[in-house]
């Protein structure tokens, strides 16, 4: 090449500009690859909507999407077939609901306690226990509450059957604990020691010190753990296909069976026809509640993006 | 009473409340574990653990169910790991902070609230249907496999955190690339989190009914699977099927009981073996 202006006839130099070129290359290569591999979140993502929207649409060239969201009956095998799952959208709201009353307080007070009031002993132990909780099998939960509570509840209560709305979301209930614990304690983790001391050092207690300036300080983190298991509520399967009774009603008590978005689905699909009128219909419901978790999510994240900033920038 | 007074038992009774809600907690979880290992352990016999249901379901074993369930569990970690793993280190070690990074985080934010129904009904249409796998170990795997994908990423990302940055760096003044640091260097050190991670997702997977329904879990199979187009019977489904479907129910529950606490087992059993190879590989790389 240019041997008149190096002295050495094997140019050294040209060789390592080659090499480090083609290490750059490789490393361009490698990392490009790993942005690839890291969509296929995103890719799965948009094949779920993709392929619900495809078994799901067919059925408005029949029902009218107002007709699908209000209508009170859904009679999928009668004939004429009525596709209204009003009833099932209620139904998944109100055990939603409910067992957000009995999970939002007892996972947020649980939170306090591993992150405020625990000893390091006491933590080693409580801690695992409550994952423990998240990891037992829904359809275990929802075994137990159709063996063990319903028939309590039955007893107890002098009611017709125990598989009904309360027990559903109880158990339920049970499911979103630990999801609501576990994000709600790093929120309290996050709060830093300052603002303790300095509460401490203004003479309140621990529990003014908890319920005035820990809490407001992680509220953005708690209420992203609340969505976050109020999600995971209104998605749930089994348990609510087991303990919820099935009944396709709007419930007007605690003691009513009725039937939640996932357990009409899961309860279906094995009998429904191949590409028939009501296997699109529960295609259609799985776009409903597809896009219920992803509008929770979507909060979650956007609060919990809020209240990360917060965390570090402004305080 | 005066002011004092008052603070002090305000205080007293919030924190006995907040004490109660979290004894609550373990207790309601005690109850159902105690109360499925009493009512399980009759159940459990060495042939209840390796022969075949016999006398539609009533009799026999559940080793269909317990291979079935191994063999899912075992599918859908090949299909999470890598793909979780690769994510992790692009969003840890590549990416820089902007508005890609953001979106693929909301991805897996969602793609983990995605309720398990739905991940049941885009297996049927997208691998049963679509892919033609039908009802089979394939489909059941990749459904899994996508559902557990954002556990193991985000344990994987928690690893490579907990790797100092001064070994990057001493690497870097080695003269090594990026890829050899993360190869050589950040995986060798991460790989006890993620380990444990995976195996936690393999615990998921193992536990969840709805995404195999329609995907992979047979009602009853007289043979053992011989491909991976085979249908399977599963654990958790066995569960449901007995528990809910057919004129057995109250004959069959020391089975279903039995069958649950193998199922609870095998859970907790993968969280202990979770735990023991993250102390074993912490042990050799602390040496």
């Amino acid at each position: 090449m240019r041997a008149g202006r190096w002295p050495c006839s094997c140019d050294l130099r040209g060789v390592d500009m080659n090499a480090a070129r083609k290490r750059r290359i490789t490393e361009w290569i490698i990392r490009n690859i790993f942005l690839v591999l890291s969509m296929i979140s995103i890719l799965i993502l948009g094949l779920i909507a993709l392929f619900l929207f495809q078994e799901g649409l067919p059925l408005f060239r029949s029902v009218s999407l107002r007709e699908f969201l209000l209508g009170r009956f859904w009679y999928p095998t009668y004939g004429p077939p009525e596709f209204g799952i009003f009833p099932l959208i209620m139904a998944s709201v109100t055990v939603t609901l409910l067992s957000s009353v009995i999970a939002v307080p007892l996972g947020i007070f649980s939170a306090v306690y591993v992150a405020e009031l625990a000893s390091a002993r006491v933590k080693e132990i409580v801690k695992p226990v409550i994952e423990l909780l998240a990891a037992i099998p829904s359809v275990v939960i929802g075994f137990f509450g159709m063996t063990v509570m319903a028939p309590l509840m039955q007893e107890i209560l002098d009611i017709p059957t125990g598989l009904n709305v309360l027990n559903a979301s109880l158990m339920l209930a049970l499911m979103a604990i630990p999801t609501i614990s576990s994000i709600s304690e790093d929120a309290l983790h996050a709060v830093r020691r300052e603002l303790r001391e300095a509460s401490y050092a203004l003479g309140a207690n621990r529990w003014e010190t908890i319920s005035r300036v820990v809490f407001p300080s992680a509220l953005s983190g708690i209420s992203t753990a609340v969505i976050l298991g109020m999600s995971r509520a209104i998605g749930e399967t089994m348990v609510v296909l087991m303990v919820c009774g099935g009944a396709a009603i709007v419930p007007d008590s605690l003691f009513d069976s009725c039937r939640p978005l996932p357990a009409s689905i899961a309860a279906e699909m094995a009998e429904a026809p191949f590409r028939s009128m009501h296997y699109h219909a529960l295609f259609a419901t799985g776009i409903v509640l597809f896009f219920i978790t992803l509008g929770f999510n979507i909060v979650a994240d956007h609060l919990a993006n809020k209240y990360k900033q917060v965390g570090t920038a402004t305080l | 009473m005066n002011p004092k007074r008052t603070r002090k038992f305000k205080e007293m009774a919030s924190l006995a409340v907040i004490r109660l809600a979290t004894l609550l907690i373990a207790l309601a979880m005690t109850a159902i574990l105690g109360f499925i290992a009493v009512n399980g352990i009759g159940a459990i016999s060495w042939s209840f653990l390796t022969e075949a249901p016999r006398n539609a379901m009533t009799e026999g074993g559940i080793f269909p169910a317990i291979l079935g369930t191994i063999y899912l569990m075992i599918g859908s970690i090949l299909i999470a790991f890598p793909l979780g793993v690769a994510s992790a280190i692009y969003l840890h070690e590549y990416a820089r902070p902007g508005r890609l990074v953001r979106i693929i985080r909301l991805g897996i934010n969602n793609l983990a609230g995605v309720p398990s129904v739905v991940f049941g009904l885009f297996g049927l249409a997208f691998f049963v249907v679509f892919l033609k796998f039908g009802s089979s170990i394939l489909s059941g795997s990749l459904t899994l496999g996508f559902l557990i994908l954002p556990i193991i990423i985000g344990a994987s990302e928690e690893a490579l955190r907990a790797v100092p940055r001064t070994y990057r760096e001493a690497s870097y003044a080695l003269g090594g690339t990026q890829w050899q640091t993360i190869y050589r260097v950040v995986l060798p050190s991460a790989l006890p989190g993620i380990l444990t991670g995976s195996i936690l997702g393999i615990g998921r997977a193992a536990g969840e009914t709805a995404p195999i329904m329609f995907t992979a879990a047979a009602y009853f199979t007289t043979r053992l699977p011989r491909s991976i187009f085979d249908e399977v019977m599963a654990l958790p489904y066995h569960i449901y099927v007995l528990a809910t479907a057919g004129t057995h129910i109250e004959e069959t529950r020391p089975i279903q009981y039995g069958t649950a606490l193998v199922l609870i087992a095998l859970s907790v059993g993968v969280n202990f073996v979770a735990i023991l190879i993250r102390t074993r590989l912490r042990r050799k790389h602390s040496a």
